[in-house]
């Protein structure tokens, strides 16, 4: 699995660990956790409708910081559960350029088991290194 | 969890940790609670506690109430009173994510008997009426320049639009409307997230409850009379805040004090949870504005969901709600920070006082409480478990060592995770309907992780709070049916 739930580290919140082989993987894959923190079943969610996602920073964590708030801002402002697609980052002068594909659909609640609303992705412990060549992420998600 | 050695105990239920404790702390930290409170807390309230004490400005104290845990730059139940005059801060991390999260306390003229044998009736329509859980939106349908209006107006707004009665506002903290919101404060995205959700009680540890009054649970008749309360008595209590509106004030303001505190201003912190601005900064006054626009939203909020509630007990019980006598008895934040007076050390101070998972506590004769509570002082709720039931205190001049604030609630002590291994949502939720509580849920995970069980011992909580002299308890209430997200 590419992410692991930490499950002492937040008494009343929810922190994870993501890794990936590259840049693109460990942002998938704290994706994914952090959609599965508010879904039980990541299948459930149905590529219906589908968001450009195209984001800048100086900091790769911070670039993750900010994908992951555009789901959680795409959860409240639409009511939409996103996956991602596609995701490209490169590096250049001024610092990451991340453009991705989310899909995913509205919230059914007859189809969508519910587990818990995330709030905003916090900054305590906030991480992404390259360990021995495999990414990952520390990220802990006030709900 | 171990107690710091440096820790000494000053009073019955205050504990301090000395300025020497660690480098760069400008007060003492000091945490109440009894010893068993104290001794449970995670280790992570003395880091964050003392952290807090770093901060310019910080007056006399940084401060834990008895409910403390592990929250983000503050730790929850933590309260600070920040010296604007001294270049005291403004800390996102002391107010939290979820602005205004708070809690409202409405009487009802119904007794248990009358409302029992309605109760699963009651508890399904409140449900249907008050939507929870993930990305929720309420049937306030708003364009989003109606929506900032709101958030410049609060509950203002909503009694002016039929959402309520004028008695509301008198009975909600700062009167539903805190003065200074400015909606240019905020971004288009924080707009985006909230403005659809007005009415919505989210998830977590928000909840509608149905409750009542039991004669044995009555601390003080007196009071207890004053607020209205008799046994026997039907109130609901819930808990939500500023939902996807405040989270993205929060957040948007975090990074902005990351970007110019070092720089522009000279301030390093311990913790990145803790990025602060003056308060007498455009970076500090821009976002107390907005923070100000996301305390109005939660009132309306709130007000939102105590015009539904009317209408639900309304339509159970074949009768307009003034005939039912569903008036609140009062409305309080538990994340906020507030421009207020106080007298420290013979002197009169402007501190702006933040309080995170903390309440505020008035003290009977201080002057921005209601008229009718003026003798008596503040209500005070603090939530308990959805087992265990919740309390009214009353603030009370002791709370003046604590800049009039309380505890919030019981506190978290065992982890999410752990709480869905011991527990199951189905089973808790037939356990908790053989009890006499019936409870409908959005997360069936959410409710286990939701368990008496895995928070702390309210009555404990609340026994600290009386004893340290900073409330004093009015009346216990039981749950009877409850709604979460």
């Amino acid at each position: 699995m590419a992410y692991r739930y930490l499950e002492e580290l937040a008494t009343a919140d929810i922190a994870f660990e993501a890794t990936g082989e590259d840049l693109e993987r460990v942002f998938v894959a704290a994706c994914d956790a952090t959609m599965n923190v508010m879904v039980e079943d990541l299948q459930s969610i149905e590529p219906r409708e589908r968001r450009a996602i195209e984001l800048k920073n100086r900091e790769a964590d911070m670039l993750l910081f900010d994908l992951l708030q555009e789901l959680i801002y795409y959860k409240d402002a639409e009511q939409l559960l996103l996956r991602v697609e596609e995701i490209r980052i490169t590096e250049g002068e001024g610092g990451y350029l991340l453009r991705a594909s989310a899909a995913g659909e509205k919230l059914d609640p007859g189809r969508h088991e519910q587990r818990a609303d995330v709030k905003a992705v916090t900054l305590h412990r906030f991480g992404l290194q390259k360990t021995d060549g495999l990414w990952k992420a520390l990220v802990i998600l006030d709900i | 969890m171990s107690m710091p050695e440096a820790l000494r105990r000053v009073t019955g239920t205050a504990w301090e940790l000395p300025v020497s404790y660690k480098e760069g702390m400008r007060v003492p930290a000091r945490i109440y609670g009894t010893e068993k409170l104290v001794r449970e807390m995670d280790d992570a309230v003395y880091d964050q506690v003392t952290n807090v004490a770093t901060l310019p400005g910080v007056t006399k104290y940084a401060l834990c109430m008895p409910d403390g845990h592990f929250g983000y730059g503050f730790p929850i139940g933590g309260v600070a009173a920040m010296d604007i005059d001294k270049g005291g801060v403004i800390s996102p991390g002391g107010i939290g994510f979820d602005i205004n999260c708070g809690m409202r306390l409405v009487k009802t003229g119904l007794s248990v008997g009358e409302v029992m044998p309605r109760l699963k009736e009651l508890v399904d329509r409140l449900f249907e009426a008050v939507p929870a859980g993930v990305g929720s939106t309420g049937f306030l349908k708003l364009s989003k320049q109606e929506f900032r209006q709101v958030v410049e107006q609060g509950a203002e707004w909503c009694v002016r639009k039929g959402y309520g009665w004028k008695e509301d506002l008198e009975l909600t903290e700062d009167s539903g409307c805190t003065p200074g919101a400015d909606a240019s404060a905020v971004s288009e995205r924080a707009v985006d997230r909230g403005f659809n959700q007005i009415g919505t009680l989210g998830s977590g540890n928000h909840y509608l409850e149905v409750q009542v009054v039991r004669e044995e649970h009555i601390f003080d008749q007196g009071l207890a009379k004053a607020f209205g309360l008799v046994p026997g008595q039907v109130v609901v209590m819930f808990h939500c805040g500023s939902r996807g509106f405040g989270h993205q004030v929060a957040t948007d303001y975090l990074q902005l004090f990351l970007k110019v505190m070092e720089g522009k201003y000279g301030i390093r912190v311990l913790d990145r949870e803790l990025a602060c601005a003056p308060y007498e900064s455009p970076e500090g006054s821009a976002y107390f504005a907005a923070m100000k626009g996301a305390l109005n939203m939660s009132f309306a909020n709130r007000q939102m969901i105590l015009h539904r509630v009317r209408e639900v007990f309304s339509r159970v019980f074949g009768l307009p709600a003034e005939r039912l006598g569903i008036h609140m008895v009062y409305d309080v934040a538990h994340n906020t920070a507030k421009l207020e007076r106080h007298r420290v050390d013979g002197e009169e101070r402007m501190l702006l006082v933040h309080r995170k998972g903390a309440t505020r506590a008035f003290g009977p004769g201080m002057g921005e409480l209601p008229e009718r509570y003026k003798q008596i002082g503040q209500p005070v709720i603090i939530g308990g478990s959805m087992e265990t039931g919740s309390y009214l205190l009353v603030g009370t001049e002791g709370g003046r060592e604590t800049f009039f604030s309380a505890p919030h609630g019981s506190g978290r002590t065992m982890s999410r995770a752990k709480a869905r291994k011991q527990w199951q949502g189905k089973g808790l939720q037939r356990d908790m309907e053989a009890r006499g509580i019936y409870v409908r849920t959005a997360s069936w995970s959410g409710l286990a992780e939701e368990a008496g069980g895995a928070y702390k011992d309210i009555d404990e909580v609340v026994a600290a709070a009386e004893l340290a002299g900073i409330a004093r308890r009015v009346v216990r209430f039981i749950p009877l049916g409850n709604i979460k997200g």
